[in-house]
Formats: C-alpha cells, structure tokens, sequence
C-alpha cells in the first residue's frame, strides 16, 4: 500500500516549504519528503526579491517595478507580479518575524563581507542594522571568529558609502570556547545564558558580553555582531544586550553555517505544522512509476521502497547547490524525475573567464510551461501532474540577481497553490 | 676586482632562487628579481614529483643519475618540503614485457634502488589499482611542495645577504661598451615586499653578472639584448583531484607518453601530463580534451578516477631547449638536461650567462654549477654549500612536540601545521592572541597566515602558496574573505580588496577546469556565498554612488520617527 496524499512536495527548502505551505492552505492534504540537509543553512536568512537586474543594473530599489521588465523566460513571468505580491504575503503571514513588508522598496543590509547588498524582507533581528537608516553604528567581532572581521567589515562599509559612521571592535568572547568555536556553541551559551568566569566571578553571559562591549561605545545608536545571538532566543538576547547597552542591537547575517538561515527553516517546519501537512526527512526519493502523469514515487528508508502516491507533484530539490540539478562531463540532468535540462553540449560553454562573469551555468535547471511543469526536450510537459519550484527552476541567476529566495516563495507558492487547485 | 662582485638573478623560480642561495652562501652580492610571484612561472605549475630518476632510467641516464642523488641531496636539507611516498613503475597486461625488463636494468644501472613487486603486492600497497596491472618496480619517487621550496630557498638567501625583489618584472638589459651591466626592472609597487595601490617605478639595477635564470621565458630576455636563446616552450596539463586515491607515485611503465603518472600531494592527487610544443609560455590554449585525457588514460591505472571529483586542473610550460642542430620534433624527444649558455662564450657579449633546460628535482645542482660558473668569472674559490646545509624549517626536525598542547590547536591541524612548518613550527605557532582555524580544509591557521603576509606582503595569492590556504576542495569558497581580513591587520581596506579579488579571480581560473559533478555544486555555493550573501559581485565600493536614501530605513523609521531607545522588534523571542 502506498501512502497516499493529495500534493507531494519533494524537497524540503524554501521553495518546497513554501509549496507545502500554500496547498495545505488551499485545503490540500499534503505531505512533503525532503532527503538532504537545506541548503537554507547556507543561506543568510535575507529574503531577496530581486536587487538588480540581469543586466547588472541596481541595487534596485522597487524590485516589482523591475519584474516587468524580466526577459520572458524568467520565472518570475512566469508566475506574474501579483503571484510574487501573494507569494511573500503567505510569507509575511507565515513568518511574522520579519520585516520589510511595510513597503515595496528594497532594504540595504551590510553584509559580513563588508558590502551592502538589497533586499525585500529581513528578520527582526537584522532590522536596525539597515544601511538604509543613518544612524552610526559600531561593529563588533569576536577575536576567534574568522568569518566577521569588524574593522575591516566597518573599513569596508565606509568604503562603500553608507550614509553614517562605522566603527569595527574587536573583542574576546567571554566564556571558555575554544579558538574554533562553532556559531552554534556561541548561541547556544547565550541562549542559556550560562555563568562564565569573568576575572574570578561567574556572570552570565549576557551581562559579561555586554560589560565588553560597553567601554568600546563612542556614542553609537546601535551596535553590529555577527549573526550568533542565540539560536532559540535571539529576541530576548538582542533585547537583554540592547537594554544594558542603551543601542538597539542588530546581527550581521554571515555564511554557513548561518543561524538566521536555521532560524527560518524552524519558523517554516513550525507553519508547515500548524498546517497539518506531514513531513518526513532524510530519506531520499529513488523511483519514479508513471508516464504522462506521475503514478507515484519511491522513498528509501533503511533499505526500504516505500511507495507515496498523491494526485499532483512538486519538484522542489533545489539547483546544483542543493544537489537538484546535477552534471557529469557529458551533460546537465535533474536525478529525481529525470526532467530535461536545457543545456550547452561543450561544457566549456557552462562558465565564462571572469570570475563574476555571465556563467550560463547560474541559469540551468528545468524549463517550464505557464503552468510550471517542466518541459521535455520537444517543450511538452513531462508529467501532466508535476510542477517545479525553486533552484531547481533555470532561465535566471539568483547570485546575481540577488533573487534566490524570492523566486523560490513565488514559485513554491504558485506550484504549492495550483498542484491543490488541480487535486480538487 | 677588490670588492664582492655584484650578481643580478632574473626568476624566481626553483633555479633562480636555488642560485640565488648558492651564491649569497659563498659570499657574493646577490639581487634576485621575478616578474610575479615566487614560483609565478614552471615551478608553480608541475605535479610536485620529486624524481627518483626512474622516468629517464632507459631514455636519459645522466638525468636519471642527477635525479637520485639530488632526490638524496633534498630529502635530506628540505625535509619539510619532502613526503618519500614512493613511488611504482605499474604494468598492464599491454604494456610491454621487454620495456619493463629495461626499465628495472635502467634504474639498477642508475643507482636507483629498484624492487619489482607483484601485482597482488602492488595492490596491497595501493588497493584503488586496477585489478590487471600485471606487475610493478618499486622507486623512492617522492612528492615535494616547489612552493614552500623556493620560498626556504629565498629566505635563506635573505638570510646571506640577498635582496629578493618579486613582482619586478626585466625591462631591458643594460649593455654598455660591448657588455652587460645590469638590468632595467619595473616594480609592480615599489622596491621590497608586494603592497597593492603603491606606486611602482622603473629601477637600473647595476651589476658585475647577470643569470638569466628564466626558463621558459629567457628567450625573451635574449631579445633585450638581440641574443638568440632558442628555448621550446612545451605545456603540460595537470588535474588535481580532491583526495589522495593514492599514497605512493603511480608511474605507467611504457616507453613515452600522456597521462602517465599520479602524484599524492598533501590532502590531493595530481595527474600529469601532457607535452606539447607552444609558441609563447603565457598565452596558450587550455583545452578540455587534455583534462579529459588525464582521467580516461589514467583510470586505466585507477579505475576510480573515472568517478572522482577533481578540484581544478593547471598548466605549466617546461623550459626545454635542445642545442642548435639537433631538429627534435616532437618534444617529448627533446633532452630534460640542462645548459649553461655563456653568452660571451657563444655571442660575443660578456656579463650574462643564461640556465635553460633541466628539472625542478635537479634544480639545486643546476645552481650549484652555474654558481662556479660565475665565481670561475671572478676568481672566486668558495665551495658549494647547498647540499650540506639544511634550508630554513628544516634545520631541527627532532625537537616536534605535542602540537596540540603546545600551540593550542585541534590536533589533525597541529599535525599539519608543523609538518608545513617544520623546524619554524615553534616561532611561527607561537602567538599571544587565540590561533583559529583561517582556512579548514588545509587546516591552516590565523599564526601561519599573519606569518606569511610578513614574507609576501599584501598578495595574499604569496600567503596561498607559502600555507595552502584556499588550496583544498573548496577552493576559496569559505576562507577567501577570512584570509582577506586577516591582511587587514597590516593594510588599509583599499589595498585588502584588490588583494582578495586578485586571489578569488586566481581561484577561479583553476576551477574552470573542473566545473562538472561535486566540483560544479562546489562552485555555484563558492558562487551563492560571494555573490549572494557578500554581493562581492556588485561590491557598492568598487562601483558607483549608492542612493542610500532611497531605500527602506526600517518600519519603525519610515514614519521618520527615531527612536533609539526602542528595540526594532519589542524584543520578541521566536524569530
């Protein structure tokens, strides 16, 4: 017997949670099988929409005003502006923690490589760090941690010409942890707020981070770390830090593993649970039965095939990053459902010399119809009832762009959406 | 000739360095200039085989005689440049019987200690060999780090007195009266160590001798002063692949040809080679069919190959020179020896001699030869010391503790820092400050990095090859703008990010060859963490004016309240 629902979402990003997310809403009984781990913890936690276009123009400062003006192929035409509008109001809703949603226009945020980059929604914990706000700032980094350098972020912010003064201090943590803590060991002593031995007396940890930090403040309206308060608490952190340092206080969002980027998938798989749908990760799909229409697939788990049938199908596995798309040195593929990819033969042709150069690399993955159902080589759908979402989408460059999270919630919320209009 | 005669060294590559050391140990003045780097040219790019002398046993004896007793001379004073693998002469059922049989003769005929083992034996020694591989001879083949060579060999140079000038690239030969007086160089930024943004300038370099130690390049410097030096340039390819699927040299035992030999370095294996003739030893094509013939044929060896995920391939340009008449056509008949061309001697024009030909494994021999050649000029009789006198880092090699109490450090990591360290282990490691891990997947640390940028200066890819860091699978992707804030330290923010862009470009174009399966995914994340979340690619400070005004200040400003007292978010818990 196999187990049935009315949607199945493989894929357990933002694309595929998003599409869980908005057919349960649509009534759907839907169930979402992820295998490996998201490539949200990669990612800052930024929402971007769309920061500049395939051109390289921007930083953009309306990105819906821009999506007119995408090229036909882009997934955003694909699903239209209102979807987009629709798709992060889900999103708004779902996630109540951040913030942007107050107007259509981009927020600069200082990034932990010292650049400011736009953005359409951030969390909380991001918001009075905005480049975009005037107030001056102070930057403060850990001597331990190489990933946030803060006189140098700071030199480099200024560099970059944000409207306000930006200092960078650098302090030892307090508390034991070792010269190549992980993020999370940080978090985790100050979401416990664990007593550390300062100078002979056990203060907790978020009194002894303050006591370094305030005799370094100049005057500062806020203050800058990199993104390490607090895994399960950071409101509390930032707000305890904030109110024994007299600033509002901010976090920096930083690379892998990032903790604004697990904080997200959380308040996600907590919306997805409040939904009713069912989840199950860690098990990969390896079978596919079916022709014009997927018949069901196959999910291994401890050596098992367990079969999962459902009226309609989400592809949600994400681009080479999270391993939805895939390649050897004759060609590009999708492994799950074997859709084609468009791609050039000679993969001399997937790159350019430059680094950041126009790398048609960036834009493989599926090509869909109006519907997002992928395509053959001869553009007939593969499947009548499969829909994709997400990285695992070509015809647009995310990095560049700065619309990876924008496109999969739009996407995902499309494609989540219309597998439960169709399941009816 | 009263005074210390005056010696100028054009290349810093393993000869010009090796002769650079040589020299200023006997005494002499000694100014060494390079157009990049340390190693920029030949030396930077080759497998890191150190030769037993196996591969020239049938067709070139004498090379294969230099080969093993420099492979003796180096393990000896480089000991921490140095792993003795070993190395196999592997046989497939194709291969030839009889070319085996000469090769094991070759080699005993050498002095080179030979042993055939069987195949059984052969993959009980390397368990990813091919199931037929017939049989194997047994070498003291050997892995080197060229880079970490040429920098002890600098610093010893220093040490005697040597001025070191990289990024300082030959403008012309000084000729005056009939005869070379020195040489016009330009400097990328100013005499001494690398600092990006700081003006450079032309400087006359005055001396008593110049060695034009350019290998692939010394034609040109023949052209500065109409000298006909007719080296013939020929590429090579090599993969790196992201692990080390074998621990010993695999050589292919047949007679010539590509993609026949497999060289473990630190945490990667290296497949080599090709050999083709080009015109210009900077500007050649890179082509795919080479990198794919590397994992085709050698697969034939190591059928895992085929699978493997590799990180990035290179080329290298070999200097290679036969003498006038002899009408090589293929260059792989071309001799691996090395010449010594008095430029007085062969055209007339006294103060210049030219070192073209030859291998890096033979490369302290070379110096040593060309270094009586110009003491011989002077009447200078100073013995060789080279040989006898350990380079810098591995002087003691006894005194290794336990890392991981002494320096603080996880210990896979300590391991490691030490053995790239060697003898300067203790001054290097110890610091007052914490000493994280800069770059993970070479397990280098922020004392290794700030140690480095002390030798190179502002060019953090100088800090790369000295330590390695960005090296490994991930090939800058996560350490990239670690390392470009640890030379913040030393140098303001305008000058760090022409550093750091110079070294993710460098990356790059290494990868490029190897942008399918894992290493594909490796580089759209490399790609999503600069671009994506650094916006490294549409950096505001390197383009123009942003209007910060016209965008969102924050929901709680937009109403142009600012309230500073007031947390953004009420200090919710939950986000």
């Amino acid at each position: 017997m196999a187990i049935e629902s009315d949607v199945l979402v493989v894929g357990g990003g933002l694309a595929g949670l998003t599409g869980a997310l908005s057919a349960a809403r649509e009534g759907a009984d839907v169930r979402l099988v992820s295998y490996k781990q998201s490539t949200l913890r990669q990612a800052s936690g930024l929402v971007d929409v769309l920061g500049y276009t395939p051109d390289g123009d921007g930083p953009l400062t309306d990105p819906f005003a821009a999506i007119q003006s995408l090229p036909d192929s882009h997934p955003y035409r694909t699903v239209g502006v209102e979807t987009v509008r629709d798709a992060l109001s889900l999103f708004d809703e779902a996630v109540p923690t951040y913030e942007g949603g107050h107007t259509d226009a981009n927020a600069l945020l200082p990034t932990h490589g010292g650049t400011v980059k736009p953005t359409a929604r951030y969390p909380a914990g991001a918001s009075a760090g905005l480049a975009s706000d005037d107030r001056d700032t102070l930057l403060v980094g850990v001597e331990e941690m190489v990933d946030f350098d803060a006189p140098h972020v700071a030199a480099h912010l200024g560099a970059a010409g944000v409207p306000f003064d930006v200092r960078g201090e650098t302090i030892r943590f307090p508390g034991d942890l070792r010269a190549d803590a992980k993020v999370t060991r940080y978090a985790k002593l100050l979401d416990t707020n664990g007593e550390v031995a300062v100078r002979g007396r056990k203060v907790p940890a978020r009194d002894a981070l303050a006591q370094r930090v305030n005799p370094l403040l100049e005057g500062e309206a806020r203050v800058g770390f990199p993104a390490i308060l607090g895994d399960d608490e950071p409101g509390a952190i930032r707000a305890a830090l904030g109110e024994k340092l007299g600033v509002d206080v901010f976090e920096v969002p930083m690379g892998p593993p990032s903790l604004p980027g697990l904080r997200l998938e959380d308040a996600l798989f907590d919306a997805l649970d409040a939904a009713g749908v069912s989840i199950e990760t860690g098990n990969p799909v390896v079978d596919v039965d079916g022709d014009d229409r997927v018949e069901r697939v196959f999910v291994e788990k401890n050596g098992a095939r367990i079969p999962n049938s459902a009226d309609q199908y989400v592809l949600a596995t994400g681009g080479f990053v999270g391993k939805g798309i895939e390649s050897d040195r004759e060609g590009v593929s999708e492994p799950v459902f074997d859709c084609h990819v468009p791609h050039a033969e000679d993969r001399y042709d997937w790159f350019e010399t430059e680094l950041f150069g126009d790398h048609a690399f960036a834009r493989y993955g599926v090509a869909t119809d109006d519907d997002l159902r992928p395509l053959d080589a001869s553009e007939r759908p593969e499947f009548d009832n499969l829909r994709a979402a997400g990285s695992v989408l070509g015809g647009y460059d995310f990095a560049a762009e700065k619309s990876g999270s924008g496109v999969s919630i739009a996407t995902g919320y499309a494609a989540g959406q219309r597998a439960a209009q169709e399941a009816r | 000739m009263g005074q210390t005669p005056h010696i100028a060294v054009i290349g810093g590559g393993s000869t010009g360095a090796g002769i650079a050391r040589d020299l200023a140990m006997r005494g002499l003045d000694v100014t060494l200039v390079e157009q990049g780097n340390l190693t920029h040219g030949t030396t930077g790019r080759m497998h890191g085989l150190l030769h037993s002398g196996g591969r020239y046993a049938v067709s070139d004896q004498a090379s294969a005689r230099e080969c093993i007793e420099e492979n003796r001379v180096l393990r000896d004073i480089a000991s921490h440049c140095v792993e003795m693998t070993g190395g196999l002469f592997v046989k497939r059922p194709e291969d030839s019987e009889e070319y085996f049989e000469e090769k094991l003769e070759g080699c005993r005929e050498c002095d080179i200690p030979a042993e055939v083992v069987t195949g059984e034996e052969a993959r009980q020694m390397e368990p990813h060999l091919a199931k037929d591989i017939d049989k194997a001879i047994s070498v003291p083949d050997g892995a080197i780090d060229p880079f970490r060579l040429v920098v002890a060999n600098a610093a010893s140079a220093q040490e005697h007195g040597a001025r070191i000038e990289t990024h300082s690239k030959v403008t012309d030969l000084l000729v005056e009266r009939g005869e070379i007086v020195g040489i016009e160089v330009e400097h990328g930024s100013g005499p001494g160590k690398r600092v990006h943004g700081t003006a450079g300038g032309t400087e006359e370099i005055r001396a008593d001798y110049v060695v034009n130690a350019t290998g692939a390049w010394a034609g040109r410097i023949g052209d500065m002063a109409d000298l006909d030096i007719e080296v013939r340039p020929s590429k090579g390819v090599m993969t790196i692949m992201n692990i080390r699927q074998v621990d010993t040299v695999i050589n292919r035992c047949r007679p010539k040809g590509d993609a026949d030999i497999v060289v473990p370095h630190e945490t990667t294996a290296i497949l080599g080679t090709t050999d083709e003739e080009v015109e210009d030893p900077e500007d050649y094509p890179e082509e795919q069919w080479e990198v794919d013939m590397m994992i085709d044929t050698l697969s034939e060896l190591i059928p895992m190959l085929q699978e493997a995920r590799t990180i990035r391939s290179f080329w290298g340009v070999r200097p290679l020179y036969e003498p006038p008449g002899v009408g090589s056509t293929d260059p792989t008949d071309i001799t691996r020896d090395f010449f010594l061309l008095d430029h007085e001697e062969r055209d007339d024009l006294p103060g210049m001699t030219s070192i073209v030909g030859g291998k890096f494994t033979t490369y302290r021999m070379m110096g040593e030869q060309i270094s009586d050649h110009v003491c011989g000029k002077f009447g200078i009789d100073a013995d060789c010391r080279t040989a006898d006198v350990p380079l810098p880092g591995s002087e003691d090699f006894s005194v290794l503790r336990d890392y991981m109490d002494e320096f603080g450090l996880r210990s896979p990591i300590g391991r490691r820092s030490v053995e790239r360290l060697g003898s300067r282990a203790d001054e290097v490691l110890k610091t007052d400050g914490p000493n994280p891990t800069v770059c993970e997947c070479e397990g280098v640390t922020r004392a290794e990095i700030h140690d480095a940028i002390e030798g190179s200066g502002s060019d953090l890819n100088a800090v790369r090859i000295r330590t390695r860091a960005s090296m490994g699978n991930c090939q800058g992707g996560f350490c990239s703008h670690r390392m470009a804030s640890e030379l913040h330290a030393e140098y303001d923010e305008a000058v760090v990010r022409e550093a750091w862009d110079e070294l993710l470009q460098e990356r790059w174009k290494g990868q490029r060859h190897a942008l399918w399966g894992e290493q594909l995914s490796q580089a759209a994340l490399n790609y999503a963490l600069h671009a994506t979340t650094q916006n490294r690619d549409r950096d505001p400070a390197d383009g123009d004016p942003v209007d910060f005004s016209a965008f969102d200040a924050g929901r709680s400003r937009a109403g142009g309240v600012a309230d500073a007292d007031v947390a953004a978010d009420g200090g919710t818990d939950g986000d």
